[in-house]
């Protein structure tokens, strides 16, 4: 069975949710909304995409968050965290408790846990860290340790500082204003985070060109770095093909897969981020792509449809 | 009593007119989470081309007035894989399968039908012609009635006798009817209706076009009144031909609107982006909407905004009665 087939116990769902909170969260606003078979399918990574405007918006296209948090009261409820700067956002910010919404999850592949207890380390940007704490949780049921580094431009822009000092085994936080913690980038810091805490893996959440140097300083490391893409969607079910970046397969061959079906979770050395933004040359069906032989066309091929080339079934561990 | 329901794709039986929109739907594997895909008349698939395709780099989309633009470049893994994994899988659900296919020569499309044609189980074939000819300097086979007729000829000609042949239109053109007559000559069972209109967005803080493709088709609730002016020209001049009626339908009354102006089936679309289990939604509630009006036929309703009032009222009430 493939991943995309129905899977009433793991699909995602579509159902209408009942607004339980919207509060404010320094820069950004959190809502909680009761959907029980969402949040029991939840894993750590996954996201919710949800209808804005009301019945007769204009606004078509569904917002897409990562999940917070899900938690049993209500029979279930789902949290997520946003920044309320365009007409969509603003609209779910001014929703109060009891307002129904529109929202289909849980939507993506989660993020892989490693089988052993190893030391973890797990880098936001922004609210990019919103879908780390329950990364976080599960990876200490697995007796893994955990290590924050946040970053954003200034201290109310990070978000769950004082869970991830709570939380964290260390917990450092960096502001480009030096409003909180050291003054720099994530990137300033994260070589000296991974020598205290002898990191083995790494799990990063934010904006692109944060993942890409995490990315490339967690290679320097040979530290395997798992990253949660923000890529702009449409649908978040894999129908509209806006959500396309390119990533490496394990045949070596690029494809441009959907972050909402094969993502958001990669593995980051498997995206090719100096190419994201653009159809590089070699990609599979790329008007410069040439099958190196028949063989390897018909691979491609075969792949193309299941293309999740890069995630080693989810719940492997990372070699470590 | 529930209306009947029941409409013609060319020879074609199916339960209900409400199809899929291409490009809208994938090949239905990914709506089949959130509903069952045979419930509904057809799943029209994504255009499907002869060789893998990795399309336009993003963004590839905006959002607009009730609507967006998009520039995916027709994003696919080609017929083999899509013949191999795909069509068997919508067999295999019990979903009936229109297959739009799109080439950039006219030996490409009809090569795609007799691909399709050799396969077992397709219900129709939807010939999407708003592709660049590369044999000729890039111009839009569907803005040309000779390139579009040439098409249709093509496909007509290479297609098993029994599988229906749409061509799909672009509103892009001067004169719709001109290009739908040169498509019903070259043998096209009927006519889809419409395709997105080429829009272009900028950002005002970039200063650039939002789309790394710079111009996108524009689709949406916004284009809903220029498919109904398609379809109501094209059922004016050619009243026998069946169309598939797409561009903006969002709810059954939507529906019903195209319907009213000519189509048999109607194609939901970027409304699925919205709601991913529109079609069934859309399904539903353009039953009621007859149902309310005391229809019982959906046949009786297609084209019917043609009749002077006194003829619609007494083409209705005989049923009634």
């Amino acid at each position: 069975m493939t991943p995309n087939d129905t899977d009433s116990e793991s699909g995602p769902v579509q159902v209408r949710g009942t607004v339980l909170t919207v509060r404010r969260v320094d820069a950004y606003h959190a809502m909680t909304i009761v959907a029980p078979g969402i949040a029991a399918r939840f894993r750590p990574g996954q996201f919710v995409a949800l209808a804005v405007g009301g019945p007769d918006t204009s606004m078509l296209l569904r917002r897409a968050f990562s999940i917070h948090d899900v938690r049993p009261d209500h029979g279930g409820t789902v949290e997520f965290v946003f920044s309320a700067i365009g007409p969509g956002t603003r609209w779910l910010a001014e929703r109060r408790a009891r307002d129904v919404l529109d929202i289909t999850g849980p939507l993506g592949r989660p993020f892989p846990v490693p089988r052993d207890p190893v030391s973890c380390l797990l880098v936001g940007g922004g609210y990019g860290s919103a879908p780390l704490f329950s990364l976080a949780a599960r990876l200490r049921e697995r007796r893994c340790s955990v290590d924050f580094l946040l970053g954003a431009a200034s201290g109310d822009r990070i978000f769950g500082a004082l869970t991830a000092r709570r939380t964290g085994r260390s917990a450092t936080i960096t502001t480009e204003d030096g409003s909180l913690g050291v003054r720099g980038l994530v990137t300033d810091m994260l070589g000296q985070v991974i020598h205290e805490a002898r990191t083995d893996v790494i799990y990063a959440c934010g904006p692109m060109p944060m993942l890409r140097q995490v990315t490339a300083l967690g290679g320097r490391y040979d530290i395997p770095v798992q990253v949660a893409v923000e890529e702009a969607m449409a649908c978040g079910v894999g129908v509209c093909m806006t959500c396309v970046l390119p990533v490496v397969g394990t045949d070596g061959i690029t494809r441009m897969v959907r972050s909402c079906l094969d993502g958001p979770v990669f593995r980051g050395e498997q995206v090719r981020w100096d190419e994201v933004g653009t159809i590089p040359f070699d990609a599979f069906g790329a008007p410069g792509w040439e099958p190196r032989s028949r063989r390897a066309a018909q691979a491609a091929a075969a792949n193309s449809g299941h293309p999740h080339p890069e995630q080693p079934a989810g719940k492997q561990g990372h070699g470590t | 009593m529930a209306p009947d329901l029941r409409t013609r794709l060319g020879h074609v039986e199916l339960p209900n007119p409400i199809l899929t929109a291409s490009g809208c739907a994938g090949s239905g594997r990914e709506l089949a989470q959130f509903f069952d895909v045979s419930k509904i008349g057809a799943v029209v698939t994504k255009s499907v081309m002869l060789g893998p395709r990795a399309g336009r780099p993003t963004p590839r989309m905006a959002e607009t007035p009730s609507g967006m633009l998009n520039s995916i470049g027709l994003q696919g893994p080609g017929i083999d894989a899509f013949l191999r994994r795909d069509l068997p899988w919508l067999l295999a659900r019990g979903a009936r399968a229109v297959v739009s296919i799109a080439g950039s020569t006219v030996e490409e499309y009809a090569e795609l039908a007799a691909r399709l044609s050799d396969a077992a189980g397709v219900t129709a074939i939807e010939v999407n012609i708003s592709c660049p000819n590369v044999e000729h300097r890039g111009q839009v086979f569907a803005c040309d009635p000779g390139a579009a007729a040439a098409v249709t000829e093509a496909v007509r000609g290479r297609a098993r006798y029994d599988i229906p042949v749409f061509a799909k239109l672009s509103p892009d053109v001067t004169d719709i009817v001109a290009i739908a007559r040169a498509c019903v000559s070259a043998g096209a069972d009927g006519l889809s209706m419409i395709n997105t209109l080429l829009g272009m967005a900028i950002d005002t803080d970039t200063m650039r076009p939002v789309l790394a493709g710079i111009t996108g088709g524009l689709s949406g609730p916004a284009i809903r009144p220029v498919a109904v002016r398609c379809i109501w020209q094209v059922r004016e001049a050619l009243p026998d031909v069946p169309i598939i009626g797409m561009g903006g339908v969002r709810t059954g009354r939507d529906a019903l609107e195209l319907i009213l102006a000519g189509a048999s089936m109607v194609g939901v679309g970027t409304t699925i982006f919205h709601d991913p289990s529109a079609c069934v939604r859309i399904l539903r509630e353009l039953e009621e909407e007859l149902a309310r009006r005391g229809v019982e036929h959906l046949a009786d309703v297609v084209g019917l905004a043609h009749e002077p009032r006194a003829a619609a009222r007494r083409r209705l009430t005989g049923n009634v009665l």
